[in-house]
């Protein structure tokens, strides 16, 4: 009953977003206000059935409920509970189940808080949101349906793919897809107002805080993620540059590029058109990274659960979508009209300049990532393009990218004041050579690249830093009121802080990660003793222990560094009965951010097990970094100015009423 | 069998003893041709498996294409030599980092096409429209604004004194 009842919820879905898809655009026709509130209570009605039946499907994994064949291929009886609930998302059928109904979750925010907005802008936004949830419900219903039964029920499920059974999938899936599928909220808002014919610096302002907010998620979901494949694939690496990894990092590099570029458009209503083509494109890019992952167009790393011939309706909406909103930009863009001039060296160039940065940025992941299979399908020829290609051409684009950071806050809106700029700079200058020197001092081996990126990453944090001190006057006015200014300081501006001194942090991780990473590579018996970066690792023993629905062997290494006892670090394999297959749990070791990372390979005849010990110097860095703009992201999504709907202070209005 | 024998081949010629990524027993006696390896390693791509590169894979095959690295290494070719070798036995496919040729002509150039092209055009942009005109100006509130605005600012004048 469960099943069909969750299938039942998402038909019901189905149907209240093709009245959502047409009635609220005819309302706007007629400028009728009930039929344009239709949008509003669909959406609502729609998360809820949506919200009923992932609901519905999470009942049925809990219980183990074999009849459904998704539970069957994805669960078993004893797996813990966490991954009964996690497994859900595990899969084909359910992550694009969790996919609309983030969707959903996101139309019912829009039709919940959007009170402010304009009617009409409400009515299509809500709309076009309804179309691509109608695209996507069909998708499911039509080619993907989780609630398929057996017709007669096996005792026993096929469990979930062991490397998923961990609290990564917990996290790193909803994270994402709440990034991806949040920016659907900016298309739709892009393809609104293309419909309207319509767009105003008020338009930026309700798009920025959802795209924001999409970012945050994303950004997190992708640090989260990389963690995950660090600590879990047993060799330490971080990023793969693997297609499903880029079919991520793509919206992520054209989300960041709207969210500079709607700040251009709020504040001085320019760049309108190349925000609403970005707000398009990131979507699209969105749309684009689920084809690829979903379709099975790729094998990669994400062994995750693919079927060939739900590509083509994937590429159908692809194509619908991407197709149709581009050929209504190019039909309707030329009658948005530009505003705002400013001068090249402006707040608003160098925004730009971040844009052109990014966008290229993204362009290269895209040809890297679509080359080999343009190539296949074309000549036949099988090429493969991986980390080298992306470290040769990806990474230079960084360098003057990060060079600019630090300058773009401190110029002035319209005009700015390079040399100005450059004066307030300084002190980050003189601080990044100090480091240059030290590195150069005290480091020996590895690239010389390391140092100057080192001392690059350390100009944008302590710049990030001068633009704080200097609009708080550190050091010209008391320290008392310097204080005060600090705390009185927009969030916004401390939120633009933390997120770029995050990209000198995670920068310095990388590097130090890539450069001074030392590794042992070896076959121990018990007592042998392995010796990296300073750490003594004296294996114990080997051990097997019984889990839930897994064998695991343990071996235990006391680790000791000149001599004291430090900690025991106990990495694992684990073999998991139902799939046959196997897990490495790698052990991890914190001091500071730098971690030393144990992993266990296979037993040979004589007892000996082969051993993978990485000391990797300030590694936590690259996600500490993602983490602090993720953090200046909610700082600056709650400054009040952002809070769509909070009450306008005081001020703001005291300032507006010379306009009366 | 070809592969078995460059194995054996290996193992004879570099006489270390008999044993996974980089397994404790592949490893070059001579640390400077080790490191050559390593790095060879990181650039190919291990066939069979999901784009990771033989140095990170535990694939079988991953292994021989290492062994095979090393006894081309130990046998004095030069980092290319290696990897022509490797091309004509395996196909471009095996390279992680593509050969710049004519099919891998848009690959290669694209990023800096798009960036000379972007610069070029937004430089133009911005000085057209900062040498001309006046700012254009916002558009005018629809009827709907107009009343809200209306609303908010007689309720502004109801709350100030």
């Amino acid at each position: 009953m469960i099943a069909e009842s969750g299938h039942y919820a998402l038909v019901l879905a189905l149907a209240l977003a093709l009245i959502q898809s047409i009635v609220p655009l005819i309302g706007a026709r007629l400028n009728d206000a009930a039929l344009m509130n239709v949008a509003r209570s669909t959406a609502l009605a729609q998360l809820l059935f949506v919200g009923a039946s992932f609901t519905a499907l999470v009942t049925l994994h809990v219980a183990s409920d074999f009849s459904v064949a998704n539970v069957y291929e994805n669960s078993h009886s004893m797996k813990p509970l966490i991954y009964k609930i996690t497994g859900v998302w595990g899969n084909h059928e359910g992550s694009m189940l969790l996919w609309v109904s983030i969707l959903a979750l996101f139309g019912g925010l829009v039709a919940l808080f959007g009170n402010n907005l304009p009617l009409s802008l409400r009515a299509h936004v809500l709309a076009v949101q309804a179309w691509v949830a109608s695209a996507f419900y069909l998708f499911i219903l039509v080619t993907s349906n989780p609630f398929l039964r057996i017709a007669n029920p096996p005792l026993e499920g096929r469990d979930l793919n062991p490397v998923l059974q961990d609290i990564g999938l917990a996290v790193h899936p909803p994270m994402l897809y709440l990034g991806y599928v949040g920016f659907s909220i900016s298309f739709s808002f892009a393809i609104a107002a293309l419909m309207e014919g319509r767009i105003d610096a008020a338009w930026a302002r309700w798009v920025r805080p959802w795209t924001l907010m999409a970012w945050i998620f994303l950004t997190l979901g992708i640090a989260m993620g990389s963690y995950w494949a660090y600590y879990e694939l047993g060799w330490g690496g971080w990023w793969f540059w693997d297609p499903v990894e880029n079919a991520s990092l793509m919206p992520w590099l054209a989300g960041t590029a709207l969210l500079h570029s709607a700040l251009v458009m709020e504040k001085r209503n320019a760049l309108k058109v190349w925000t609403i083509l970005l707000s398009i494109l990131t979507f699209s890019l969105s749309l684009l990274g689920t084809f690829l992952v979903r379709s099975g167009v790729l094998t990669s790393v994400h062994a995750f659960a693919s079927d060939p011939t739900r590509g083509v309706f994937i590429l159908l909406i692809l194509c619908v979508f991407i197709g149709g909103s581009l050929s209504l930009y190019a039909a309707r863009a030329s009658s948005l009209k530009q505003g705002g001039l400013f001068a090249p060296i402006s707040r608003e160039g160098a925004l730009v300049l971040n844009n052109l940065f990014l966008t290229t940025a993204c362009a290269t992941v895209l040809v890297g990532t679509l080359y080999p299979l343009a190539l296949e399908v074309l000549t036949g020829e099988k090429i493969s393009v991986g980390a080298p290609f992306f470290n040769l051409t990806f990474g230079p684009l960084f360098v003057p990218l990060l060079i600019a950071v630090p300058f773009g806050p401190l110029l002035a809106w319209k005009r700015g004041d390079i040399l100005g700029a450059a004066q307030r700079l300084i002190a980050a200058g003189i601080g990044a050579l100090l480091v240059l020197a030290l590195v150069w001092a005290w480091t020996r081996g590895g690239s010389a690249l390391a140092a100057p990126a080192i001392a690059l990453a350390v100009f944008v944090i302590l710049g990030s830093v001068s633009d704080l001190v200097e609009r708080a006057g550190l050091f010209r006015v008391p320290f008392g009121t310097a204080m005060r200014r600090a705390r009185g300081l927009p969030r916004s501006a401390w939120g633009t802080s933390l997120a770029h001194a995050g990209l000198g942090v995670a920068l310095i991780g990388i590097v130090c990660e890539t450069t001074w990473n030392s590794e042992y590579i070896g076959t121990m018996k018990p007592d042998d003793v392995a010796k990296v970066a300073g750490y003594e690792l004296k294996l114990d023993g080997l051990f097997q222990r019984q889990g839930p629905n897994f064998r695991e062997m343990i071996a235990e290494f006391a680790v000791s560094r000149d001599g004291d006892k430090v900690s025991v670090m106990t990495p694992s394999k684990r073999s998991f009965t139902t799939r046959g297959s196997s897990t490495t749990e790698a052990a991890l070791l914190t001091s500071g951010a730098s971690q030393l990372y144990v992993s266990l390979g296979d037993v040979t005849a004589e007892g000996a097990i082969a051993v993978r010990i990485y000391h990797k110097p300030l590694v936590l860095l690259i996600w500490w970094g993602p983490v602090l703009m993720a953090l200046g992201g909610v700082l600056s999504l709650s400054d009040r100015r952002l809070r769509v709907g909070a009450p306008k202070p005081a001020r703001a209005q005291q300032r507006l009423q010379p306009a009366e | 069998m070809r592969r078995m024998m460059a194995a054996i081949v290996a193992l004879v010629l570099l006489g270390l003893p008999a044993v996974h990524a980089v397994q404790p027993d592949e490893i070059m006696s001579d640390p400077a041709k080790e490191a050559r390896a390593r790095e060879l390693s990181r650039e190919l791509r291990c066939m069979v498996c999901q784009n990771q590169s033989i140095d990170d894979s535990e694939a079988p095959l991953a292994r021989d294409l290492r062994l095979l690295v090393r006894e081309r290494i130990g046998a004095g070719d030069s980092n290319s030599q290696v990897i022509e070798f490797l091309v004509a036995r395996y196909g471009e496919f095996v390279l992680l980092k593509p050969r710049f040729e004519r099919q891998t002509l848009l690959l290669w150039l694209l990023t800096p096409v798009v960036l000379a092209l972007g610069g070029i055009a937004l430089w133009f942009q911005i000085r057209r429209r900062s040498q001309g005109g006046a700012d254009v100006p916002a558009p005018p509130l629809t009827p709907d604004e107009e009343a809200r605005l209306a609303a908010l600012m007689s309720d502004d004048a109801k709350s100030s004194p």
